[in-house]
């Protein structure tokens, strides 16, 4: 079917910015408070109030279309959306139309199995604006009312709006997991969709190859060129995973080819349709459309103050982002030799790990080793003790000894976890983990020695092992750990055999 | 001189030397207010109460000797469109009736903090929607020199409460003239700010890149004492300006020297009154004969003031007003009539089998908000929500509402022009004397047109400044207005205390 | 320019305004006399005017990202008109 039409997708994303207040007042934005326990005058549109916008959340906007590759336009201005709903206190909400604080950005999407060509989405804009309200209807069903909860009212949100270069159902997936990874990666959002803090809509449509119906007329100029037909575009909403993106999508280009087949209309002779997702049935419905709800009557807001952004500026925020996930990624697997997999898991825990990881890896001298150890066990300890790598105590340079030192043999591979324990329990480096453990390394020499004394007991483990069986050693290793709990299980059985077989 | 035909600066005075208490003073108004306003009706209401009490506080500082506010026990009006924690704001609107703000407007704050003593809450137009104080849902304002007649608007409560000598100040908003205009037409001073110089967090907005808070005052004095106790920064409004405020009490006795008064040749066309014209020629004779150079100067867009104001004005309301809804604040249609309404309209257009009218018949949310909102709100507010909405509709911004925005600055342009060639403008505030009550009533478009002086020193954004400059042949106040460039509220009360000072005008008061 | 009733219905249902016959007949007329007359800014030139949406053009204010005390729900909920001490009550908003 992929032959008989191209799906041309674009997006439009709602991100929560990661502000401790709302856009325009002093409430908090924390999720999950009890309904209408987080609003102000302000947010609650009363009477006389005025919004003043939060600085935090500009930055984090400009910081965002920075690392999107936006035009940043010196003058960016405030409007108002005019549509009435019960959860739009004001009856508009506080957002940005003809002059968006960014436009003309993109972010590149690759898929790691190959299913895609590495390629370039094209941003539309970016802009800030506030969120509205939740209205809940089931709690008070039955009763003919809605619910309203202002809490969520005024959070600062970023609206990116992609092109429609998307050309199917996983490229659109992909898309929101490089934006995600982007967002958490530079800190702007926290992007948990459960929460709401990333929400997506799509638009859809077809194009459909002319020639599978009317094909081009020879000689008739008008037809030339005109190789698809576009059919009517629809948006979908109501997705609540990057799952459900997918699958929504899938689904609705179905829906469309069998629409088009039956239908045969094209873009423009119907009005843009609005489908909800139901993730339960995997179909989208229809949803009523106000015949005059499209006319927002949108003009600039005479109680914010336009924001104007020098060159100098978007510079100073260019140079504060860093090495962006992409090109971390690609360095993390061209020049650490890391796999896609441990790549992503390193950078999706943020800067602070990946600063983290390539300090050790340099300094022990084995990134694999270094990717084991801080995705193994130092995200585990993180998680398991809620802590960040600031208050972890183990700096990059000590987790590099350890790795360094199990290598050299100085710390025993089987006890390198009780070492690394040590370390953090104690906030000590791997000498004084040692010690405590009552780890000291077993040199060569003890080693032999040992070996010699136990074979010189046991004539036949020596027998045994001469007669071609081997694993007899193992009944020495068991008594060697007895006297010295420290010594290398291997390297004592290394010792015993070639003892063995020198004494031939 | 009977005590409510003193001055607040005079007031002051006798209040800081023990002459007369704060308590004894607001008594005094109230008393005059329960035995006259019943004429007037300046006040929506009296917090006697409340007000007795404050001054009580504010002797007890002087008392004490603790520090006591620049406003330290004077009885200040302030019309019914500025928050108050806790007490009715109602912005003679039924659909605020109910109405109590949980928090206080910044101008309140600051006068309290400056120890007025709030006396009560002035009537004005809805909204501040008006220049006749008419459009009120809840009582008629009379002019104190004339029963019959408007005091102006929208905040004619409060002029008229000055006028009357209910209160020796009081606060008014001016969106399109709202404070000039009344001032004049009742015989006071009023004074327009420049735009952001008083904070309008807390002032329930009518057009918010319009609106501005000022004083009232029976003098030119009066007037700066009141503007300094409540200008300067508000981090709650973003379009307040972070300028130092001056000591307006301290400057405003020093006569301007070399002063270069400029009047507008559009100014005086047809339809100017002939005792205002005669009123306003005298007092720029007064300015030369002070040592002023008069200037003839021109606005060129000046006539197109009125019309750029009554796209940009009814294009804000028509959003600041969409929050009136009934679902968070303020009056809610009756849910069972609403919902039988509108079964009986289903009912009809089934048994009509009109497909089309079920179709567009409201939902019950749509029909909660225009029920609401049609019960809530006057024919006035009606009217210019009704016109803003067409100004910003799709097909018509254009046409409407970008082109007053650029006609905006071309009026801005005409006085930054005539500012470089004079210090101060000097003109009429308004056509003619103060109307008769119900003499516009179903001509709004006349009633606009009465604005003509007044709007586009808010278009622009300067202070402006009304004080009283004559009499017509029939007694009524005529005022002289003032404007300066932005932020030179000092210029503007320097050189109206000039005027003010070689004239007798402000000592004559109404009888009531 | 004229105004027709139609587009007066259809600002009126935009404005959330319910109007009777009578009220709609008044301001059909209002609104066209008034539109008539601001119609005159057609002849004023502006061509390269940049519009003016503020009366002082100030530029770049902001507050700091601080959260402080939001209001206790009482007091938010206290000037509602219908409301079941969580939240407020609207006619059911499905489907709209
Ligand atoms: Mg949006
Ligand atoms: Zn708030």
């Amino acid at each position: 079917m992929s032959e008989t039409y191209t799906t041309i997708i674009g997006l439009e994303v709602h991100v929560q910015l990661a502000t401790d207040s709302k856009l325009f007042c002093g409430c908090s934005t924390r999720f999950g408070a009890e309904p209408n326990t987080q609003t102000c005058p302000v947010c609650i549109g009363m009477p006389g109030t005025l919004p003043v916008m939060n600085r935090r959340a500009f930055e984090l906007a400009l910081r965002t279309a920075v690392a999107l590759d936006c035009e940043i336009p010196a003058f960016t201005k405030w409007d108002r959306k005019q549509y009435y709903y019960p959860d739009l206190p004001k009856n508009y909400q506080i957002s940005q139309y003809d002059l968006p604080m960014s436009q003309h950005g993109h972010l590149d999407i690759r898929d790691p199995k190959g299913a895609f060509a590495t390629k370039r989405v094209r941003i539309l804009r970016a802009h800030l604006e506030e969120d509205a309200g939740k209205s809940l209807h089931d709690e008070v069903a039955g009763k003919g009312d809605s619910l309203i909860d202002l809490n969520r009212t005024g959070t600062p949100l970023l609206e990116i709006v992609t092109e429609p270069d998307l050309r199917s159902p996983l490229e659109a997936k992909t898309f929101l997991s490089e934006l995600k990874l982007l967002l958490t990666y530079i800190g702007v959002s926290d992007c948990n969709m459960q929460e709401g803090s990333l929400r997506v809509d799509a638009n859809i449509n077809l194009h459909i190859p002319a020639s599978s119906t009317d094909p081009p007329r020879p000689g008739c100029p008008s037809d030339q060129g005109k190789h698809t037909i576009a059919t009517p575009i629809v948006e979908i909403k109501n997705m609540n995973s990057f799952r459900a993106v997918e699958r929504a999508l899938e689904y609705e280009a179905g829906r469309l080819w069998h629409e088009w087949q039956e239908t045969h209309r094209k873009l423009g002779e119907v009005p843009k349709l609005t489908r909800g997702w139901d993730d339960v049935a995997g179909v989208t419905r229809g949803q009523r459309s106000k015949e005059e709800s499209s006319d927002y009557r949108y003009f600039p807001d005479p109680d914010l103050a336009p924001v104007t952004v020098s060159p100098a500026e978007v510079e100073l925020v260019r140079g504060s982002l860093g090495e962006l996930p992409a090109a971390l990624r690609a360095r993390l697997q061209d020049g650490f030799a890391l796999s896609s997999y441990d790549a992503d898991v390193l950078i999706n825990q943020g800067q602070a790990v990946v600063v983290y990881f390539l300090e050790v890896a340099e300094s022990a001298g084995d990134a694999k080793a270094a990717a084991n150890w801080v995705t193994q066990d130092v995200l585990r300890v993180l998680k398991e003790t809620n802590t960040t790598l600031d208050s972890l105590g183990l700096p990059a340079a000590r987790l590099a000894e350890l790795i360094r030192q199990i290598k050299l043999g100085d710390v025993p591979g089987p006890r390198a976890r009780e070492v690394f324990q040590a370390m953090i329990e104690r906030r000590v480096d791997v000498a004084a983990a040692l010690e405590s453990l009552g780890i000291a390394a077993v040199d060569e020499s003890e080693l032999i020695a040992l070996a010699s004394k136990l074979l010189a007991a046991n004539p036949k483990t020596i027998s045994d092992v001469r007669a071609g069986k081997a694993q007899a050693v193992g009944a020495l290793i068991g008594q060697a750990k007895k006297q010295n709990p420290n010594i290398d299980p291997t390297r004592f059985r290394e010792i015993c055999l070639q003892l063995i077989e020198t004494a031939l | 001189m009977p005590f409510f035909e003193q001055s607040a600066a005079e007031h002051l005075r006798n209040l800081e030397t023990g002459e007369v208490s704060s308590v004894d003073l607001t008594r005094s108004y109230l008393d005059r207010i329960a035995a006259l306003d019943a004429r007037v009706g300046a006040f929506l209401r009296v917090d006697s109460e409340g007000a007795l009490r404050q001054a009580a506080e504010v002797d007890a500082k002087r008392a004490q000797r603790r520090p006591v506010g620049p406003l330290g026990g004077l009885p200040v009006a302030v019309k019914d469109i500025l928050c108050e924690r806790g007490q009715p704001t109602t912005c003679a609107s039924r659909i605020l009736e109910n109405f109590r703000p949980p928090y206080d407007a910044t101008v309140i704050s600051r006068l309290r903090a400056a120890d007025a003593v709030l006396i009560g809450r002035t009537n004005l137009d809805e909204f501040a929607m008006g220049g006749s104080t008419e459009s009120s849902a809840f009582q008629v304002t009379r002019n104190p020199w004339d029963l019959e007649r408007t005091p102006g608007g929208s905040s004619g409560g409060s002029a008229a409460a000055v006028a009357a000598g209910f209160a020796p100040l009081a606060i008014g908003t001016d969106t399109g003239g709202s404070i000039r205009q009344p001032a004049g037409l009742c015989g006071v001073v009023g004074m327009k700010p420049t735009y952001g110089r008083v904070s309008r967090y807390g002032v329930v907005a009518y057009a918010s890149s319009l609106d501005q808070v000022g004083p009232f005052g029976q003098s030119v004095e009066d007037v700066a004492m009141l503007l300094e106790a409540i200008a300067g920064h508000d981090p709650r409004d973003a379009t307040s300006l972070n300028e130092p405020v001056p000591a307006y009490t301290k400057e405003v006795g020093l006569p301007l020297a070399n002063l270069r008064v400029g009047w507008v040749r559009e100014h005086f066309g047809q339809g100017l009154d002939a005792d205002v014209e005669a009123a306003v020629r005298a007092a720029l004779g007064v300015y030369e004969s002070l040592g002023a150079t008069l200037h003839e100067i021109s606005l060129p867009h000046a006539k197109y003031a009125v019309a750029t104001y009554y796209v940009i004005a009814p294009s804000e309301a028509s959003s600041n007003l969409a929050r009136y809804d009934g679902v968070h604040f303020g009056h809610r249609t009756n849910e069972k009539e609403m919902l039988a309404e509108l079964a009986a309209d289903r009912k009809q257009l089934e048994t009509a089998c009109d497909r089309q009218g079920l179709d567009r018949l409201d939902s019950a949310l749509v029909r909660m908000y225009r029920r609401s909102r049609s019960e809530g709100f006057g024919p006035e507010v009606k009217r210019r929500i009704m016109l803003g909405t067409y100004a910003l509709s799709a097909g018509y911004y254009d046409a409407y509402y970008l082109k007053a925005l650029k006609v905006r600055r071309l009026i801005r342009q005409d006085f930054d022009r005539a500012f470089g060639q004079v210090d101060l403008i000097a003109g009429p505030i308004t056509p003619a004397p103060a109307i008769k009550i119900g003499e516009l009533a179903g001509d709004p478009l006349a009633m606009y047109l009465l604005d003509i002086y007044t709007v586009s020193a808010n278009l622009a954004g300067l202070p402006g400044l009304c004080l009283p400059c004559g009499r017509s042949a029939a007694g009524l106040p005529i005022g002289l207005q003032l404007l300066a460039p932005p932020l030179a509220e000092a210029r503007l009360l320097r050189g109206a205390r000039m005027y003010e000072q070689a004239t007798t005008w402000n000592t004559t008061h109404p009888e009531l | 320019m004229s105004l027709s009733r139609v587009e007066v219905e259809k600002v009126a249902l935009l404005s959330r305004l319910r109007l009777s016959d009578a009220e709609l007949d008044t301001i059909t007329a209002d609104l066209a006399k008034i539109v008539g007359y601001v119609d005159q800014l057609a002849e004023v030139s502006t061509e390269g005017v940049e519009p003016m949406a503020h009366a002082i053009e100030i530029t770049n204010v902001f507050r700091d990202d601080s959260s402080s005390e939001s209001l206790p729900r009482e007091e938010a909920l206290a000037n509602a008109p219908h409301h079941d001490t969580r939240g407020y009550l609207v006619p059911a908003v499905l489907g709209e």
